[in-house]
Formats: structure tokens, C-alpha cells, sequence
């Protein structure tokens, strides 16, 4: 059995007396998207980082792909591939182009660079100074320097930070494709959106801890109560509806004219209530169907919003 | 055809990779005006003007002594005026930490860095010789002990480049090395003759690796003495500190 891609057991990291990580504790299958997602300052680029061999723990067990960060950093440092949170991290006098074939020429299989470029969609930029390059370009060269090696490993630290919204949907795709072909991910992230997006797994961590972990799914319903609003012309007999709807659920018109169903929201009671409309002759309109968030979840656990 | 990124991990060989990083390394000099400026352009014109009698007064034919001091220059601005500055900011802009997480090993990055000074070593000093030769140049002495004496020069300031570089701040290192520049070439025999000095700070500026290295460069091309001792010395000496220092103290981060 292979080792998991990485596993970190109460680790624990202080920045003199401030505590950044305080006995967190996680696990990333191989082949496995996992999203780290937490506010700033709770620890995410501190975790990655000791992973990625940056930093020493100052106490907890880490092992990236079975081994030590750091005593067999040799024997990791071609199977890992890296995206530093502070951008490119790398010669701004040279070409992007030329940056990325000298990384390319670190690996023994590297991948086509200039398809690569494409890919990011960089080819226009090839021949452009690294430091000319915007935000947005430098993390997707970044992503590119992060790849050109073939890994089967990356940790990406805000991948898509700083990147307009095209950009971002054109990597959160690429992320998705290094999944499907078998890459395991760490990546962190602020976004909600993308951790829902994207991630296998979702870690939520709040000042330097773990606060939930689990599939967005189960993160998003465990105990989760969403809702059903609907707009209708105003007194309807709703106990007919109240008895088709499943046990837990609950209908109600808090206003005249305005519905709403509580409970479980599942594919199910959508339909058991659409098929009550049509029944009824009723026509719901503004029908909105409002599942728990991860938004939601992140401030019931900590009681803050996640963007700050 | 779409990529795919089916891992396929494993590292180049060694020659590649620093074939590739020395290309970078040499190519980004040169594209590095400033660089240019210190390792290139300034050695030449000094070459001029220290060749008109200026300053003082020298015996003899005055491009026979301006030779010898500007090789001992080109090497002190390539090997640790340039290596310390351009070395300061890659790790202040942390591409030093990002090639830490590559497959490049840090002995193949140093080995590129000091193959990169060499090879602009080679282009100053063709360059300086062309041009003394033009000015009327009449070179004596050992071509090898000369190449090693720059070589010892080159790891020694080299050495004490990288010293500067991975224990100060970027900021402080460019002021550092621009400054310990103009100092070493005033009072550390380059442009100046030590013996212009009293005897006493004669004495002691013979220590420094300038005035050693410029001092060796005279005794073999002014002069046509055969092994320079006690200027070889004092650059082993030199390197034999500088070297392990730097590889004691250097923070990547
Ligand atoms: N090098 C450092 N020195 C001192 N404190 C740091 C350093 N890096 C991070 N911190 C602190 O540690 C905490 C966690 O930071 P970080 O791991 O960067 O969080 P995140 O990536 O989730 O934003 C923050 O309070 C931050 O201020
Ligand atoms: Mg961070």
C-alpha cells in the first residue's frame, strides 16, 4: 500500500510567542483534491509550508508521500510540485518563457512548455519579462512552474489569488484536470466557492486548528436545515402540502403571499412540493431553493465571516 | 491534443540542470544593466584613465601597471561586487526559496553561480587585454600563474560575496557591496599603489584579498616573477575563511 499523499498529526508551529498552528491534524489520500480553507492568519501557508519542507514543526509528525519534508527533502523535491503564496518567487529579469524551460529542464519527463503556456494562457506572454507580468499572469505562470515537472504531488498555496474571474474558471479547470489524471492537491483558499468547487475534502481551519473537515456535501448538510421560498397567491390550504412533505419538514406562509418550506433539502422534497403546486393549479413563482453554505458553516464554527 | 498531467516525477540529470542554470545565470548578467555597468563597462574606463598620468606619477611603462590592477578589479566587481548584490536581491525577492523546492540541488545552484562568474571572468579579462594591448600593453610573466591567481581570487571574493549576501538584508548588501568596492579600490592596492601608503598601513592593506590579488597580478605581468608566495597565501587564506563562513551563515530565506 502506498503512503497517504500526506498526513500531519497534530502539528504545532510558533512564530515566537504567537501560536500560528496548534495541534492540527490532516490527511490527503493519493489522487485527492483537498481544499485548506480557512480566514487569513489562520494557518494555512504556515501548514503548507512545513509540509513543503520550509519550516521545522516545532512538534507533530509530518510525512509528504510517506517520507520527512526535511531529512529526505533529496528524494521529495522532483515528486512535489510547488506554488509559493507570495508569487512567482523566481528570476523577474528572465523571459516567461525561458523560466519555465529552465524548470522544465530540472525534470527528466517534463512537460511540452509551450502547450503548457497555452494552457495557462501565457503564449502571448512568452517572450515578456517575468517582473512585466500582472498578478493574475504571475500566478499562472507560478501554477505552470508548479507542473512543468510532471508531479504527483502539488500543493498550491491561493492559487487563484489575484486572477480576474475568466482567469480563475480557466484554472479552477486545469485543477480539475490534474485530479482526473491523478495528482493529489493540497491547495488552500479564502473562497468558499472554490473550495465547494473544486475540493474531494475540505478542511476548515480557524486559528491554526481544525474546526470541521469532510466533503462539501457532508459539510453543507451535516444537521444542515436549508430552505424552500416560493412565491403564491396568498391563503393557500397548505396542510395537504404539510402532509405530503417528509417527516422534519415544515411549511409555513410567514407573509401573505410568501412560502416557505424548512427542512432537509433534498433533490425529493423539491419535487414533492413542484407536484404539489401542480396539483393545486399554482403557479410558484420566484421559486429559490437555499442550501446551507460553507459560508454558513464557517460562521456558525467560529462565529466570524470567512472574508474579512 | 490536450496535456496531461499524469505524474511522471523524477529528476534530470546533473549536467543538464546545470547546463541550463548556468545559461540562466550568464544570461541574465548581461541582460542586467547595472551588471553590465560594474563588471564591464567601469573596468574599461578606468583602464583608460588610470593609463593618463593623473593621479601620480609611476616608473616604467604606466600601462604595464594599469593591467594587472584592472584583472584584479574585474574579478573583485564579477566575484563579489556583482555576486553579492545579484545574489542579495534573488534571495530577498525568495527565488532562492522557490528553487529550493525544485529538483535543482543547492550544490548545482552554486556550481552554476561560480561557472557564471567564470565565464564572465573570461569575457572581462579578453576584453581588458584587447583593449591594453591597443593602449600599448607588454604583457610578462606566467599565463597559468596568472590564472590562478584570478581563480584563488575568484573563490575568495566569491566567498566573502556570498557571506554578505545570506546574512544582510538585500538593502544593506547592495550598499555593503558597492561600498567595501570603492574602499578596496582605493586603499586595497587596485588603483592605488600600495607603497604611495606610509609603511605602517602598507603593511597592514597588504592583507586585504585586493591587494593581494593585484599584488600577485604585478609580480607575474609588470615584474615576470615566477610564483607570487606570499600573495597566493593570503588568498587561501582568504577563501579557506570566506568559503566556509558563507556556507556556515547563509540563509536561503
Ligand atoms: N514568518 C512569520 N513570522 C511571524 N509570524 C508569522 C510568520 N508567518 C505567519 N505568521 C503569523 O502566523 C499566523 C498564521 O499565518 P499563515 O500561516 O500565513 O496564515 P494563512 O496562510 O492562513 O493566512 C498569522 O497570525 C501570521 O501573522
Ligand atoms: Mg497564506
Amino acid at each position: 500500500m502506498d503512503a497517504a499523499a500526506v498526513q500531519v498529526d497534530n502539528l504545532v508551529k510558533s512564530y515566537g510567542a504567537h501560536p500560528a498552528v496548534r495541534g492540527l491534524s490532516l490527511r490527503v489520500e493519493r489522487g485527492e483534491l483537498l481544499a485548506l480553507l480557512g480566514p487569513n492568519g489562520a494557518g494555512k501557508t504556515t501548514t503548507i509550508e512545513i509540509c513543503e519542507g520550509f519550516r521545522r514543526a516545532d512538534s507533530g509528525q509530518v510525512r509528504v508521500l510517506g517520507l520527512d519534508p526535511i531529512a529526505d527533502a533529496r528524494a521529495l523535491r522532483p515528486r512535489v510540485g510547488v506554488m509559493l503564496q507570495e508569487g512567482v518567487g523566481a528570476y523577474t529579469g528572465a523571459r516567461t518563457s525561458e523560466l519555465l524551460r529552465l524548470f522544465a529542464s530540472y525534470a527528466a519527463n517534463p512537460l511540452d512548455t509551450d502547450e503548457l503556456l497555452a494552457r495557462v494562457g501565457l503564449q502571448d506572454s512568452a517572450r515578456q519579462q517575468v517582473r512585466r507580468l500582472s498578478g493574475g499572469q504571475k500566478q499562472r505562470l507560478s501554477l505552470a512552474l508548479a507542473l512543468v515537472g510532471r508531479p504527483e504531488l502539488v500543493f498550491l498555496d491561493e492559487p487563484t489569488a489575484g486572477m480576474d474571474p475568466h482567469a480563475r474558471r480557466a484554472t479552477w479547470d486545469l485543477i480539475r484536470e490534474l485530479r482526473r489524471d491523478g495528482v493529489s492537491v493540497v491547495l488552500t483558499t479564502h473562497h468558499l466557492d472554490e473550495a465547494e468547487q473544486l475540493a474531494d475534502r475540505v478542511t476548515v481551519v480557524d486559528s491554526g486548528q481544525v474546526v470541521a473537515a469532510g466533503t462539501p456535501a457532508e459539510l453543507t448538510s451535516s444537521g444542515a436545515e436549508g430552505q424552500i421560498r416560493f412565491r403564491a397567491a396568498a391563503g393557500l390550504r397548505l396542510d395537504s402540502l404539510q402532509v405530503a412533505l417528509p417527516v422534519g419538514a415544515q411549511a409555513s406562509e410567514p407573509q401573505r403571499g410568501q412560502y416557505l418550506v424548512v427542512g432537509e433539502i433534498n433533490p425529493q422534497l423539491l419535487a414533492t412540493l413542484t407536484a404539489w403546486c401542480a396539483a393545486q393549479g399554482v403557479l410558484a413563482e420566484q421559486l429559490s431553493v437555499e442550501r446551507r453554505s460553507l459560508e454558513d458553516v464557517f460562521l456558525e464554527l467560529t462565529g466570524r465571516q470567512l472574508r474579512t | 491534443m490536450t496535456t496531461t498531467y499524469v505524474p511522471a516525477p523524477a529528476a534530470s540529470s546533473t549536467g543538464r540542470m546545470l547546463a541550463a542554470q548556468t545559461r540562466m545565470e550568464l544570461r541574465l548578467l548581461f541582460r542586467n544593466g547595472e551588471q553590465v555597468g560594474l563588471t564591464l563597462i567601469i573596468p574599461l574606463l578606468l583602464e583608460f584613465f588610470f593609463n593618463l598620468p593623473l593621479l601620480y606619477s609611476l616608473n616604467g611603462r604606466r600601462i604595464d601597471f594599469v593591467v594587472p590592477s584592472i584583472l584584479a578589479l574585474a574579478v573583485m566587481s564579477a566575484a563579489f561586487t556583482g555576486l553579492a548584490i545579484g545574489t542579495g536581491f534573488e534571495r530577498k525577492y525568495a527565488v532562492l526559496k522557490r528553487l529550493g523546492a525544485t529538483a535543482l540541488p543547492r550544490s548545482v545552484l552554486l556550481w552554476a553561480k561560480t561557472l557564471a562568474v567564470l565565464g564572465l571572468e573570461v569575457i572581462q579579462t579578453l576584453l581588458i587585454c584587447l583593449f591594453a594591448v591597443v593602449l600599448g600593453w607588454h604583457p610578462h610573466g606566467d599565463p597559468v600563474t596568472v590564472v590562478l591567481l584570478m581563480a584563488l581570487g575568484t573563490i575568495a571574493f566569491g566567498g566573502l560575496g556570498l557571506l554578505v549576501a545570506g546574512t544582510l538584508r538585500a538593502e544593506v548588501t547592495l550598499a555593503a557591496a558597492n561600498l567595501l568596492w570603492l574602499v578596496l579600490l582605493f586603499c586595497g592596492g587596485i588603483a592605488i599603489p600600495l607603497d604611495k601608503y606610509p609603511h605602517g598601513v602598507h603593511q597592514v592593506l597588504q592583507f586585504l584579498p585586493s591587494a593581494a590579488m593585484s599584488d600577485g597580478l604585478h609580480r607575474v605581468l609588470q615584474h615576470g616573477a615566477q610564483l607570487p608566495v606570499a600573495p597566493l597565501i593570503t588568498l587561501v587564506l582568504w577563501a579557506a575563511v570566506a568559503l566556509p563562513a558563507a556556507t556556515r551563515w547563509f540563509r536561503w530565506e
